[in-house]
């Protein structure tokens, strides 16, 4: 029997201490006509080996494309001992540190990845995790709510530079409680937010304005202007930034004059894989008034009975265990263990590391828009400056191009077409600190054969 | 006296006793100090205007790979585990994970797959998705499953907001109440609240079973749906069941499972039966997958034919006889939308499709036959040395609730201390105070991976915690006294709020 260690006899002594003549007289409090009568669509068991053989042939199956997509999730390097020391037992198979005396280990963890997330986006105060990147914008406009009491009312300027499944998600979340996103345009020749869009709703009662940095096409937003336009509104300003990108770019604490309100964002690129779109985990930090307004799980440092050092669940009455329907989120269980492999991960990085991802991607996506640029037809959609993606536009439909260079054995890129049909044929393209010269002239290679066969 | 020994701080492991706190990394982290082969050699050069650039670096620690690798083995040292400790986490399902889903989750194509790859090129990880909606269908006896959830709170989310659409969709626009049970999951009342409900609390009777006739008074043109986990937080099967199903799909509501609890009637009984409308599944606890120091978890959705247009989108179709295709808001026009960038958790649902697969289907009732047997059996022990049970008339079921009223008043012994003190014995403590009802309670749950022995052992170190609280009870109050820290002031946390490390040479970015 897999995984359940009975032998007959310790069966045989438990159903005597119980006084039960059988397990199955264990389920009598359950109505007779509820029972299952089998099952049909669940087949037999097979062994480790069985599995491991079927699991091996579907891994083969799919492959690995040369991978030059990003759109939210990024393919970056990952030291050899984030993994070996986040899938350790003692991390990968805890629970929540409801026990702080039993949990130290993973509670430290935390208050380090806390003061780590706090000193990348410049903030002063940051939760243990949410789930990912969307889920956490949607959190961090629902705790803007709670903490503009001078404009509550839900009006959030959203910006279409804005990821896509980001905005989908935002509705999906906050449909039933009063969030109203209003579209926010892009500058057709930039590709970065229109100044002059978030201008026509000047003192209009703004909760919230969105800044993506860099935004889903890749673009550097102007964030300081956007930051002391939208205070000056009084609207509360909720940054989405990659934290990659923060090794090399201004964090939000110090956009404009005052620095940003709420920071969130998808924390994937800090070590966790690409992994079919999760496990990631979100990131929340904030300014330290906000903190009782913070959705999550957070970490407090105290003292114990001795007076030494130890690390607890703190400011748990936000949440839904103790405030119940009153909680600021019904969030329990988290990304721990993404967080832990990400505090290694940012550990074995340092300042530096982090610095040099950063620059390699910007170097490498650049190589890769001068190489496909040089293919004719092939263009820029944007003249703003970027960071590790970018927009190309193609002569010919996108969905047929990307299915080209599948073939190839090649990922081009995210089709824009769907979400964004001004841009015409357009591919979202990146290339991190992972590609080589070599990869980037094989996919200029393929793209320029796909092109030239039509 | 006879603890004396027991009153030193020992040194289980870590840190020394001579230097007892595990330094934070940025006290090791020396500035021009860092693990140089782990990024990219050289450093090209780009353009990037000045007002974008960062001018300070962040305060990230600056240490050798071995000096991280050294931190973070130690840290982990000071966690119980399941790999290292039972952990009779009540309502949490602390069951053995075993190591071949993680090992096969972690092949490397399936790290590498990029959530947006091209179907044609995502064939073998989109069989495996159907095959575990297809498995958690049959297992719950629901019509279609979405497995996109984050977590069990996720899940529920999605649940509500389905059973919110659904009446919406009916233009039944009044429908504005979510009833839940005094025992509920502080998830339950804050879910209803997210999606704008509001909640009603419905109280429990003597036996642990919902008040039918409270119910019957609230049940009406208001109710939106009710939200029940059977077996209930309480240890107990919820056996009116089939009357509650009754009364409020009458009434127009929906019914809602909270999966919490799964891990007992998994293949015994179905929620389908039952006459649920929609459910979620934490596959972190009945399918095994890795708590992971609080999460990843992952809350796949079950609906009946009627929610079927509402699920959370993508969920993983057929395209022709072998061929597999995500669905998305083109072939479900009434989802109520996606809940996560991509898919949710796919690492962790391939976790579970591999557990499924290694229980097959004769493993997945004797699931629920164990952790019913290792639960009874604990009770049973506990009962008879001595312990109050909380429903002493009712048959356990993967859990259940021991009291400590009766020890509080007579010798002042409360669930804290109890489990403080376990600690000390190497076992985790139970879930306490919850259910809220519940005065001094310890819900304790085995799970059908702990042998015998340890069950005993358990039992013994219970009855020895007891005796010692007989004769000083000063000193259980002092426990744990084997754990790196002792009982740590809650209060200072939450007054004198430290929650990040600044350092005096100004390594903060602020």
């Amino acid at each position: 029997m897999p995984f359940i260690p009975h032998t007959e006899t310790d069966v045989a002594e438990m159903l005597a201490a119980i006084g039960a003549p059988s397990i199955d007289s264990l389920f009598g409090e359950i109505p007779a006509e509820l029972r299952c009568k089998g099952l049909s669509q669940v087949p037999e068991r097979v062994s480790e080996m069985e599995i491991a053989r079927l699991m091996h042939g579907r891994a083969a199956q799919d492959g690995t494309l040369l991978n030059f997509c990003g759109a939210g999730a990024y393919e970056h390097h990952v030291p050899a001992a984030v993994w070996e020391i986040a899938t350790r037992g003692e991390f990968y198979s805890a629970y929540t540190p409801y026990q702080a005396e039993a949990s130290q280990g993973t509670l430290q963890l935390l208050y380090e990845y806390q003061s780590m997330m706090c000193a990348l986006t410049g903030m002063e105060v940051s939760n243990a995790s949410l789930y990912d990147g969307a889920s956490a914008l949607a959190e961090a406009l629902l705790m803007a709510v709670r903490a503009n009491s001078a404009n509550n009312g839900g009006k959030v300027l959203m910006p279409q530079a804005v990821h896509p499944y980001y905005r989908e998600v935002v509705a999906s979340i906050t449909d039933a409680q009063g969030i109203q996103p209003q579209p926010i345009g892009y500058d057709p020749v930039s590709g970065a937010t229109s100044l002059e869009q978030l201008r026509a709703h000047e003192g209009q009662g703004i909760t919230a304005v969105v800044i993506q940095q860099p935004n889903f096409f890749g673009v550097l937003e102007d964030v300081d202007a956007i930051t002391d336009w939208a205070q000056a509104n009084g609207a509360l300003v909720v940054a989405v930034v990659n934290p990659v990108s923060l090794g090399l770019l201004q964090p939000p604490g110090l956009w404009g004059a005052k620095g940003v309100d709420i920071v969130c964002g998808e924390g994937q690129p800090l070590g966790a894989p690409l992994s079919s779109g999760g496990p990631y985990f979100g990131f929340l930090t904030a300014r330290q008034v906000f903190v009782r307004q913070m959705p999550g799980r957070i970490v407090g440092r105290t003292v114990d009975l001795d007076g030494k050092p130890g690390y607890t669940l703190t400011l748990q009455a936000r949440e839904q265990h103790i405030r119940r329907s009153k909680a600021t989120s019904n969030i329990c269980t988290n990304q721990g263990l993404l967080v832990t492999a990400a505090t290694i991960h940012m550990s074995l990085l340092g300042p530096e590391g982090l610095e040099s991802t950063a620059v390699h991607s910007m170097a490498n996506t650049q190589a890769l828009v001068e190489a496909l640029t040089a293919i004719p037809g092939v263009s820029a959609a944007f003249d703003g400056e970027r960071f590790h993606e970018a927009v190309i536009r193609l002569p010919q439909a996108a969905s047929q191009v990307l299915a080209g260079l599948a073939e190839r054995g090649i990922f081009g890129g995210f089709d824009l077409s769907q979400h964004y049909p001004a841009l015409g044929s357009a591919l979202l393209v990146c290339a991190t600190e992972t590609r080589t010269a070599e990869d980037i002239a094989r996919y200029a290679a393929a793209l320029r054969e796909i092109l030239s066969a039509h | 006296m006879a603890h004396a020994s027991n009153t030193a701080p020992v040194a289980t492991a870590l840190p020394s006793p001579l230097n007892p706190a595990e330094p934070l990394i940025f006290e090791v982290s020396r500035a021009g100090r860092s693990a140089s082969a782990q990024r990219p050699i050289g450093l090209p050069e780009i353009r990037l205007s000045a007002k974008f650039r960062r001018q300070v670096a962040p305060g990230l620690p600056q240490v050798s790979e071995l000096q991280a690798v050294r931190h973070f083995t130690r840290l982990s040292k000071l966690n119980f585990s399941i790999d290292t400790h039972f952990y009779p986490l009540g309502s949490c399902t602390m069951k053995y994970n075993p190591r071949a889903c993680n090992t096969l989750a972690m092949l490397p194509q399936f790290l590498g797959r990029h959530p947006l790859a091209p179907e044609t090129n995502s064939q073998g990880f989109l069989a495996c998705m159907y095959e575990l909606q297809e498995m958690l269908k049959d297992v719950t006896g629901m019509a279609g499953v979405s497995l996109t959830p984050m977590a069990g709170a996720q899940g529920e989310f999605a649940g509500v907001a389905m059973i919110r659409a659904y009446h919406r969709a009916r233009n039944d626009l009044a429908r504005t109440e979510i009833l839940v049970p005094d025992a509920a999951h502080g998830t339950n009342p804050a879910t209803a609240t997210m999606l704008g409900m509001t909640v009603r609390e419905i109280p429990t009777d003597a036996e642990g079973d919902v008040d039918l006739e409270k119910l019957a008074a609230v049940v009406g043109p208001q109710t939106a749906g009710i939200m029940l986990t059977n077996p209930s937080t309480l240890g107990v099967f919820e056996r009116n069941i089939a009357k509650i199903a009754k009364l409020v799909h009458e009434a127009g509501g929906l019914l809602y499972y909270d999966g919490a609890n799964l891990n007992a009637i998994l293949g015994e009984v179905r929620p389908g039966d039952m006459g649920f409308d929609v459910i979620h599944m934490n596959l972190h606890k009945t399918f095994s997958t890795p708590h992971g120091g609080g999460g990843p978890g992952a809350g796949a959705v079950g609906v009946s034919q009627r929610l079927l247009p509402f699920m959370p989108i993508p969920v993983v179709g057929k395209a022709g006889e072998s061929n597999y295709r995500w669905l998305d808001e083109k072939d479900l026009p009434q989802t109520i939308g996606r809940l996560s960038a991509f898919m949710g958790n796919a690492g962790v649902l391939l976790r579970a499709y591999v557990y499924a697969r290694l229980l097959g289907r004769e493993g997945m009732h004797r699931v629920a036959e164990f952790a019913t047997l290792n639960a009874n059996y604990l009770q049973a022990r506990l009962r008879d040395l001595g312990f109050d049970l909380a429903y002493p008339k009712r048959k356990a079921t993967h859990e259940f609730i021991v009291t400590l009223k009766r020890q509080k008043q007579e010798i002042d012994l409360t669930a804290t201390d109890i489990a403080k003190r376990l600690l000390d014995y190497g076992y985790h403590a139970p879930t306490v105070y919850f259910p809220l009802l519940v005065p001094e309670c310890l819900l304790i749950e085995p799970t059908e991976t702990e042998d015998k022995e340890t069950l005993d052992a358990f039992v013994a170190a219970l009855c020895a915690i007891w005796e010692e609280a007989k004769r000083d009870i000063a000193f259980v109050k002092g426990a744990p006294y084997q754990m790196p820290v002792r009982r740590l002031d809650d209060v200072r946390a939450a007054r004198q709020l430290d929650i990040r490390y600044v350092a005096a040479t100004g390594v903060s970015a602020r």
